[in-house]
């Protein structure tokens, strides 16, 4: 956003151009310029392996001591036990690192690797197979958005198996993260009326269909509540949880208008021949029980310069997924060419997600 | 030193207290003991299988134990009905009464935190939250406000009646100049536990239903109401059992600021109910769902309806000078009072925000056998607690232990 008194919210579709002011000549508040990133890497300290990097005053000297004692005990005893084998031991002493490591928007590219190797490790250990676990960052210049096609859709639900299946839900639960409404015609828009779990064959006659998911809002009200900042809007625009971070209040959830979390009510399970091994540490890897997860818009696969998992299933072509700040992506044409509207604009959440009809 | 050994004397002094009384009390003692247990073995089912075997699901992911926790900030925060006429108008009747409500706000402030830790998808890792060790997301979240302004004010309720109480133990007067900058303190504190945890909910746009400038005020009316009034029911009982002196005439002002606050409670119903049903819109979905059945769906009409009645009988009561002083009227119409705002506050206030939800699907919530029974156990923790502080308090008020060299 250009201007920080900005009242209203709007996608930053000229953010190229901004990202090249903003490398040096900062002619704004307080401080030159290097000192500006300094005061901002001194906010990023945080959690375990943080708080032991920092430059420290004696206020907090006593309170980092107590809690490293702590620390110290409790992996001495995890890991210098004479009964247990080695495996054990290393799956104890990984368990632990990750039990107090930080959180993951704040962490160095360093720490970023070693949480993954860990990660996989532990995988490794608990079910004797690999995964690729990867932690890439956001591309520059890039802001991703979505376009729904509302006369295409025909309510298939080949998009919700597929986003199944890309990102690990828990098949327990049959959790999923896009819900397709069916809709009278001729009543409208009337979510009222709508039945968003049908067992039918579809098209049903006299009816449409609209999906819904996460919709990565530009203003997410959900980051705002969440207490412990697990959750964040990344640079390109997706929406995010450190499901490591995350403390289970639910408070994003009733903060959520359109429907877009979901929480693990219990400990989620994929049986081990259909998990989907190639993984993003913000993506589709493993969940636990009692965090909250989402769509990604399929971060494993979108920040590879993919389409998600419901775009490439959709077998209408209902689905658009691009890059906004590209000019020539076939969702730029989409929103410049057609009639586009998003849900509860009124709300001033500015979803990435319009939708649109032939 | 000498503060230490006295100390150490207090305490074996109450718990010397403690652990002896009439069989009356140690039957209660017992009874909240096994509701206890009760509680956490189903909290460790809990633990085991997850949030799972409550009634909540992504539809509706808030229920008892968020209810709860709302209902008793409000019941935390009505100490402050007694403080300020105490402490500040110099209205010596409730000096004692006031170290009772100050008793039961730290009880009514443990279940609170013990409520939300019970909510809590992942307890292990609550060191999240802790500020400077975690990520502590304030200003933005009003949840860290919340955890803020909730321990504050356990701690000011925590230290205001300790000191005057170790002082009385020494049998020295307290020092009005320690104590009252505290109290009134805690006076603007109590009112700001109970907007900010309004503002919990009503600073969500997605939930038309607690999206409603009324939502704070009303809150503190009602927790004005149902706080005191059960201080005066807890009075009653320490009247009846104990040698500790309450004046009626305390009672009868108590009773006095329970009625105004039932009553402009009551107005601000009034006025909810007018907005939401006059014109209703889209945004009157989950009044409707509340107060009538949404499509069929009417799990909370039995609640709302028993509420709403009890409610407006109390207040009536409470309103009619004659009735209020006749004590066992008084009694039983702050009991009624008490439940009505419980279900009001709680239930009728939680679910329905969720229901219909974003896309209009209706789907109902009950609690399950371990919810309720994780709620009922906490809520004997929090009595066992208090119980434990107001003996220790009475005993001390009553000279029945002093330290002596």
């Amino acid at each position: 956003m250009d201007s920080e008194n900005k009242k209203w919210f709007s996608i930053p579709l000229s953010k190229i151009k901004e990202q090249v002011k903003a490398s040096c000549n900062c002619g704004k508040t307080s401080g030159g310029c290097s000192s500006h990133q300094e005061a901002e890497k001194d906010k990023r300290k945080d959690g375990f392996e943080q708080i032991f990097n920092a430059s420290m005053d004696r206020r907090n000297a006593f309170k980092q001591l107590s809690t490293s004692l702590l620390l110290g005990v409790g992996a001495l005893s995890s890991s210098c036990s004479l009964t247990a084998d080695n495996e054990t031991k290393e799956k104890a002493q990984l368990n632990w690192e990750e039990q107090f490591k930080g959180n993951y928007k704040l962490m160095t590219p360093a720490e970023k690797k070693e949480t993954v190797e860990r990660l996989v490790r532990l995988h490794q250990l608990e079910t004797a197979s690999n995964v690729q676990l990867s932690s890439e960052d956001a591309q520059a210049d890039v802001l991703f958005g979505y376009a729904f096609n509302i006369s295409k859709c025909q309510g298939y639900m080949d998009c919700v198996n597929a986003c199944v299946k890309e990102n690990n839900q828990d098949r327990n639960s049959q959790m999923q993260y896009i819900r397709i409404h069916e809709m009278k015609e001729g009543a409208g828009f009337n979510f009222n009326e709508s039945d968003d779990n049908y067992y039918h064959e579809v098209p049903a006659e006299g009816h449409f269909y609209m999906g819904t998911q996460c919709f990565h809002c530009e203003n997410p009200p959900c980051v705002d509540v969440c207490p412990v900042q697990a959750t964040w809007k990344e640079p390109d625009g997706i929406v995010v949880i450190d499901y490591d971070w995350c403390v289970g209040c639910r408070y994003c959830m009733a903060a959520c208008p359109y429907d877009g979390r979901r929480f693990n009510w219990s400990t989620p399970k994929v049986s081990a021949s259909e998990v989907n091994k190639k993984q993003h540490y913000l993506g589709n890897r493993m969940r636990k029980k009692g965090v909250m997860e989402k769509c990604t818009f399929c971060i494993q696969r979108s920040r590879k310069g993919m389409n998600p998992a419901c775009v490439e299933a959709c077998p209408t072509g209902a689905r658009i997924f691009g890059n906004l700040l590209d000019p020539n992506s076939a969702l730029r044409w989409v929103l410049e060419h057609k009639k586009v509207f998003r849900l509860k604009e009124d709300l001033g959440t500015a979803p990435k997600f319009w939708y649109f009809m032939d | 030193m000498r503060r230490l050994r006295v100390f150490k004397k207090l305490v074996l002094d109450s718990f010397d207290i403690l652990t002896k009384g009439a069989q009356k009390y140690h039957l209660w003692m017992a009874f909240l003991t096994a509701t206890m247990l009760t509680g956490m073995y189903c909290y460790s089912i809990q633990l085991e299988q997850g949030l799972s075997v409550t009634g909540m699901t992504d539809r509706v992911s808030w229920g008892l134990y968020i209810s709860n926790f709302t209902f008793l900030v409000g019941v935390a925060a009505a100490a402050v009905m007694l403080i300020l006429p105490t402490y500040v108008l110099k209205d010596l009747d409730f000096k004692q009464p006031v170290l009772i409500g100050e008793g039961l706000a730290v009880a009514a402030l443990l279940m609170c935190l013990a409520f939300v830790i019970a909510d809590m998808g992942g307890p292990s890792v609550l060191w999240h939250m802790i500020p400077g060790v975690g990520v502590f997301n304030f200003p933005s979240s009003l949840l860290t406000w919340d955890v803020l302004v909730l321990n504050g004010y356990l701690f000011l309720n925590v230290s205001i009646p300790f000191y005057i109480l170790f002082r009385h133990y020494q049998g020295k007067e307290a020092l009005s100049k320690v104590y009252v900058p505290g109290v009134l303190l805690s006076v603007f504190w109590a009112i700001g536990i109970h907007l900010v945890t309004a503002f919990l909910y009503q600073g969500l746009q997605a939930r038309p239903f607690w999206n409603n400038a009324l939502l704070g005020p009303r809150f503190l009316a009602s927790a004005f109401a149902a706080g005191p009034a059960l201080i005066i029911l807890i009075l009653a009982v320490i009247r009846s059992q104990t040698s500790f002196k309450i004046a009626d005439k305390t009672l009868h002002k108590i009773a006095l600021l329970v009625a105004v606050a039932a009553q402009i409670n009551l107005i601000m119903l009034a006025s909810e109910l007018f907005k939401e049903f006059y014109a209703p819109t889209h945004h009157s979905e989950s009044a409707t769902y509340l107060f009538f059945g949404l499509h069929g769906k009417n799990a909370l009409l039995p609640w709302i309806w028993t509420a709403i009645p009890l409610n407006v009988l109390a207040t009536l009561v409470l309103t009619f000078h004659k009735l209020r002083i006749k004590l066992p009227i008084l009694y039983g119409a702050c009991f009624v009072l008490f439940v009505a705002i419980w279900i009001e506050k709680g239930f009728g206030l939680i679910v329905p925000g969720f229901i219909p939800g974003p896309y209009g699907k209706i789907a109902e919530y009950l609690p399950t056998g371990i919810e309720v029974g994780v709620t009922l156990g906490i809520w004997a923790m929090g009595a066992f607690v208090f119980t434990m502080l107001a003996r220790t308090a009475i005993a001390i008020e009553t000279g029945e232990i002093s330290y002596k060299r």
